[in-house]
């Protein structure tokens, strides 16, 4: 089953215009010191630890993650709208998993 | 019903009130926050000093902003902003937050740049207990500048 | 019945009895009185609900519980079962759904019983797509009944309470008065006869469903009202019944008759 992230980039915007934009991420942001109540068992550590956003490919923002983040990791932020493009989003799981979405905006 | 039932009645109730509430504490302590170390206050101001390179910071010009309480403390909303024009000149590098009183201090670092146009990024995170919430902004001429906020939490948030 | 004696077996069971002391109760409404509420001046959990918490249910964005409404837009156009259909292959478009779950739980003559949301869409799974039930606590299960309920979403509860559906509404009524468990409390007891009140982290709503599936921070994702009279039962020390028995839906149709009128939130944001 395919959860997505859910983005929030507005369709257009006036050039210099400070834009919002937000993230939602579903994630557990398993902590690693939790454990399985039925095993006693640790329940490996699973978060995403990286969030990356460039627009046009160059780096807007990007955040380095820690288990302190609540599951389901929101992010709201940011950019100034200079051109049209695409706004690429990357969250990157502990393992490596990457997900991946995008967003386009027309600068008038 | 006398009245004498009546109280007893209600009196027994509020006990009961107290005994939930109970579970609620004795789950709540089943999170990160058990046997884990705790941050400290120093721990915190430790980690920020790497993350900083080793400059403690002014307080100023950061502003963190938490509700007062938190109702749950495993969503808790955070926005930290920080005062600067976002210009190729004049930017902020990066903003970390830090947590004095969780299992752990470290909570999310940001990267920004000037495409922000704004110094402000919003998220939520866990909070353990109730503590100060502190955040550090290294700019890009490497001053550092600090804010903190403090939070009452009704139930730890740890360990989900 | 001795509330004391049995409190205080309780707590000294789990060893905390030493703490109880340390807890107050904060009883908002003044004198011993209990606080009786009239069934028209019940209110949505939104009530009780803090400034963030609400903030995070009001923005159809950033509220989480849509990660799941995503789940359930994408199931409803999805193809599945023997049949080769999808939701959307008889029903079009979910808007198509607008006004449904506001008359849910409702009862089903092919049944002889009441249907929830959930019930239906299994029925029209297995009956219509040829297709596997959903577990009722799934991502696809929450997904597709926060969806469709969500069409919904602010027009007023508008179930049917008598015909065929009365002896079920009276089955509900009944299990809500009824006092179980380790602690001998009722729905009513916590959810009429005390709200208000709080108890450690919460304030005591009239315990509605009006909101339902509903994003709760302590559970960290969505979860269906089912599960949440799983947790009211366990909280005074009684057997849960299953999620989706019949117990479980007489008595989310008395719960939804009093909140007669009241809007649909599907999906909320609670505590
Ligand atoms: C082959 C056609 C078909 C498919 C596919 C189908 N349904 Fe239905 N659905 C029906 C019919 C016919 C009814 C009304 C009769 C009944 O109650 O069974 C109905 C009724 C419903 C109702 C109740 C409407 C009301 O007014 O009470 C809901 C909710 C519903 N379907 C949801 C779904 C969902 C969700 C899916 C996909 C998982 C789905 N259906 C797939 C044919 C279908
Ligand atoms: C010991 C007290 C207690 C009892 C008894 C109890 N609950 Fe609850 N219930 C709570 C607490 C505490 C909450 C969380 C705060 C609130 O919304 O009231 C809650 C929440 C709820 C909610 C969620 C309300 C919302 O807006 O999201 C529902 C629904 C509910 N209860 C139904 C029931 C039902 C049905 C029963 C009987 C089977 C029951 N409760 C018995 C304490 C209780």
């Amino acid at each position: 089953m395919a959860k997505k992230p859910r983005i929030k980039v507005p369709k257009t915007a006036k050039s210099g215009e400070t834009i919002l934009i937000k993230t939602l991420m579903s994630h557990k942001m398993e902590t690693g010191v939790r454990k399985n109540k039925k095993t006693g068992k640790l329940i490996p550590r699973k978060i995403i630890n990286k969030f990356v956003c460039k627009f046009n490919g160059k780096e807007v923002m990007s955040a380095d993650l820690h288990p302190a983040v609540a599951a389901n990791p929101y992010f709201a932020f940011y950019a100034k709208a200079t051109e049209s493009g695409t706004f690429d989003f990357e969250w990157i799981e502990d393992g490596g998993k990457t997900i991946t979405a995008s967003g386009d905006i027309v600068v008038t | 019903m006398s009245m004498d039932k009546l109280k007893t009645k209600v009196l027994g109730r509020r006990q009961i009130l107290k005994s939930v509430g109970l579970g609620a504490l004795a789950l709540a302590g089943t999170g990160l926050s058990s046997k884990t170390v705790q941050a400290t206050p120093d721990k915190a101001s430790e980690y920020l000093s790497k993350l900083t390179s080793g400059a403690a910071g002014t307080k100023g010009k950061v502003t963190v902003k938490l509700p007062e309480i938190a109702e749950n403390g495993r969503t808790v909303p955070i926005t930290v902003s920080v005062d600067s024009p976002m210009t190729d000149g004049d930017y902020v590098k990066s903003v970390h937050i830090v947590s004095e009183r969780n299992p752990q201090p470290e909570v999310i670092s940001f990267n920004l740049s000037p495409a922000m146009g704004k110094a402000e990024v919003s998220t939520r995170m866990r909070l353990g207990k109730t503590q100060k919430v502190r955040a550090a902004a290294v700019m890009n001429d490497g001053s550092v500048y600090t804010g903190d906020k403090e939070i009452k939490v009704t139930i730890g948030g740890c360990g989900g | 019945m001795n509330f004391i004696n049995n409190i205080t077996r309780v707590t000294s069971l789990l060893g905390i009895a030493s703490l109880l002391l340390a807890y107050t109760t904060n009883v908002s409404h003044s004198g011993s009185n209990p606080n009786p509420q009239g069934v028209n001046k019940m209110k949505s959990g939104y009530h009780w609900a803090t400034a963030p918490t609400r903030e995070m249910q009001d923005d159809d964005f950033s509220n989480p519980a849509f990660l799941w409404v995503d789940i359930g837009s994408e199931q409803w156009t999805t193809k599945d079962g023997e049949a080769g259909k999808s939701c959307a292959s008889c029903h079009s478009g979910v808007e198509t759904m607008k006004g449904v779950a506001a008359t849910y739980p409702k009862y089903s003559a092919e049944d002889g019983k009441l249907r929830a949301v959930q019930h239906q869409i299994n029925n029209c799974r297995t009956q219509q797509m040829k297709a596997k039930p959903w577990k009722w606590e799934s991502d696809n299960m929450l997904g597709v009944a926060a969806l469709v309920k969500n069409q919904s979403k602010g027009m007023p509860i508008k179930v049917k309470v008598t015909g065929e559906a009365q002896p079920f509404y009276n089955k509900g009524k009944k299990s809500y008065m009824l006092r179980r468990g380790g602690l001998d409390m009722s729905c009513k007891n916590c959810h009429m006869d005390y709200t208000d009140t709080r108890i450690r982290a919460n304030i005591l709503s009239n315990g509605l469903g009006n909101g339902f599936p509903t994003y709760r921070l302590k559970w960290q994702k969505i979860g269906s009202l089912h599960r949440r009279f799983r947790g009211c039962n366990k909280n005074v020390r009684a057997t849960p019944f299953k999620s989706g028995s019949d117990v479980y839906t007489n008595l989310e149709l008395f719960l939804t008759a009093h909140a007669m009128g009241m809007e649909i939130e599907t999906p909320s944001v609670r505590n």
